[in-house]
């Protein structure tokens, strides 16, 4: 019940930001958003199963592929973006299939060189997808305030959504066997947790909203290509903000990607030569001094207190 | 008789990338760490030759030397100082940690030596080699030979000193190592060590092949990758068979279905070989 709550509270906080009719703060917040989808969909797999998929940038660009052609094609809007959601998943249960056997580092290059390769096919089909030239968009025949409000309602509420469904996995018999599987996958097997088909679902989880989010990304900035949403970065900050937030928590991935996103616009602000090596050295001291995220963190510092206050 | 000439050319090609891959090889097989910093070493070897040759006259397979050294001692430092504290931890840790290194390391090269491409034009390129109907860029086989002799180095190195045995045995197994007196966070040093020098090394010999900017590291990562999938996770002859796999399957992917596919070509095989035998063409257990 309370995660409910947090998160009923977190929407309807998060809805009043227009009325600071900020252009620039509503950019934010869909950015925002959207990495807190990507970051939330990460942990599905990444999180609660342990499996270090690098997969999200794939799923990402498949989305925005997807939404792009079928848009250039007459479909309408909401067509598109659930037809993109449906093509990642589709594609997540069969590619699943071939490498979810792998594990550790195996897992993690085989779902890397998976987004390398959707990139390439991209990149060799422009009778399709315009290759490396990318693809232009239809722009929406809206004021620039109310397509900024739609774009920005439309990532938040998908963030709701996606987290919706991880508050409701987390406490379920999935999101059970998925940290049993974390914990010792060939034990999780013996007392009869279905290995496979967890992993494919959770895969699957990490799949759908993460290619919604792309569809509704290249709606928003009207252009596609390759490099962009097949963006390795795609893939690597989801999973930082999840590890800053806390790992196979439900509000850690929100937490995660609103510091990351709010500290790179000031480091993007004041520092643009060196923006990289600054998100490298924030990724160094995270891995090095706190692993477990800020909410182990918060929380063990609650536990001393309460314990203080017995004694 | 064309094919004569794709053979030639891949073999070449393979030479280098059993050199680029040999080092991430050697570390991710003994400590079970990927590194994803080796692309950014390897090209921190090129600019080592580039200005040695611009600045001091040092031809680029001397340098070769040179930047094995410097590299070893940064990549020993790295590993003591930092990849150390984490070499327990999960995969996840240390592959996010080494792509911050490389954020950083990268981000500290494009300050440094700018995106701009650069190559090092020999003033006495050795000329070309004709066997036959093939046709050989003198330099290009002159590197491809020396990479290949560093390989077999390493090879030496693992197989006959003390070191190289202490390093097998930490590969074969951690804990009955370390009963045995070996010190193993040194040994993770000198291990990561070894494969930056084998990265600097690498990079020097390509700095008279391939052009040079910090923006190339990512594809000579990738190309460790596929070399170390292809032949076998931390074997010297794995590294080996699987850069030559790599250079043929490459020049005569270009050859038949063209360039622009190559990079498709070798990671689709990645993903089929993960697929059907994720050990490799060598793989087994036990670095020698």
């Amino acid at each position: 019940m309370r995660d409910w709550l947090i998160l009923l509270a977190l929407a309807l906080a998060a809805s009043a930001l227009p009325l600071a009719g900020d252009n620039y703060l509503m950019r934010l917040g869909t950015i925002v958003a959207m990495y807190a989808v990507l970051a939330q969909s990460w942990n599905f797999i990444g999180g609660l199963a342990g499996y270090p998929s690098f997969a999200t940038a794939a799923f990402f660009g498949l989305g925005a592929y997807t939404s792009a052609v079928l848009l250039a094609h007459g479909a309408p809007t909401g067509f598109a973006w659930g037809a993109a959601g449906l093509m990642a998943t589709l594609f997540a249960a069969l590619i699943g299939g071939a490498i979810l056997h792998l594990r550790g580092h195996y897992f993690a290059i085989a779902s890397l060189a998976v987004g390398e390769v959707m990139r390439e096919i991209v990149n060799t089909t422009p009778d399709l997808t315009g290759g490396g030239m990318g693809m232009n968009l239809p722009v929406p025949k809206l004021s620039i305030a109310a397509s900024a409000q739609l774009f920005y309602f439309a990532m938040l509420g998908l963030a709701a959504l996606t987290t919706a469904v991880a508050i409701i996995v987390q406490r379920g018999k999935l999101g059970f066997g998925l940290r049993c599987i974390q914990q010792n996958e060939d034990a999780a097997n013996i007392l009869g947790v279905n290995a496979y088909g967890y992993k494919t679902a959770a895969f699957c989880l990490s799949a759908v909203f993460s290619g919604i989010a792309g569809a509704i990304y290249a709606s928003w900035v009207h252009y596609i290509e390759p490099p962009d949403v097949f963006d390795i970065l795609l893939a690597v900050k989801p999973l930082v903000m999840v590890l800053l937030g806390g790992l196979g928590t439900v509000f850690g991935p929100i937490i995660g990607a609103a510091l990351l996103i709010t500290f790179e616009e000031v480091v993007w602000r004041s520092f643009l030569t060196i923006h990289a090596a600054m998100l490298g050295l924030i990724i160094v001291l995270l891995v090095l001094f706190m692993p477990n995220g800020l909410l182990a963190l918060v929380r063990s510092w609650l536990e001393r207190r309460r314990k203080e206050g017995k004694a | 008789m064309i094919y004569l000439q794709v053979l030639a050319n891949g073999l070449v090609l393979g030479g280098l990338y059993a050199a680029i891959a040999v080092g991430f090889s050697l570390v991710w097989g003994v400590l079970n760490v990927i590194n994803l910093l080796h692309g950014s070493f390897i090209v921190l070897g090129s600019y080592v030759a580039f200005f040695g040759y611009a600045y001091f006259g040092i031809h680029p397979f001397i340098s070769a030397a040179i930047a094995g050294l410097l590299l070893f001692a940064l990549g020993y430092a790295v590993q003591a100082g930092l990849v150390n504290r984490v070499i327990a931890a999960p995969v996840l840790i240390t592959l996010t940690l080494t792509f911050g290194l490389d954020l950083i390391l990268n981000n500290a090269m494009l300050l440094v030596f700018s995106a701009d491409y650069r190559k090092v034009n020999l003033a006495s390129p050795l000329g070309s080699l004709e066997l036959g109907p093939i046709f050989l860029p003198g330099d290009r086989v002159a590197a491809m030979v020396l990479a290949f002799l560093l390989t077999a180095l390493l090879y030496r190195l693992l197989r006959d000193s003390r070191i190289g045995r202490a390093i097998i045995a930490v590969r074969m197994d951690r804990e009955a190592a370390a009963l045995m007196g070996v010190n193993v966070s040194r040994i993770n040093a000198i291990t990561f060590g070894l494969g930056a020098c084998m990265a600097g090394a690498a990079g020097a010999l390509l700095s008279i092949i391939y052009p040079i900017s910090p923006l190339n590291s990512s594809l000579f990562l990738g190309k460790a990758f596929v070399v170390c999938v292809l032949g076998g996770l931390g074997s010297v002859p794995g590294a080996m068979v699987g850069g030559v796999a790599l250079g043929l399957i490459e020049s005569f992917g270009a050859y038949w279905f063209g360039p622009e596919h190559a990079v498709t070509l070798s990671f689709g095989l990645l993903l089929v070989l993960l697929f059907v035998r994720p050990s490799g063409i060598l793989g087994k257990r036990g670095y020698e």
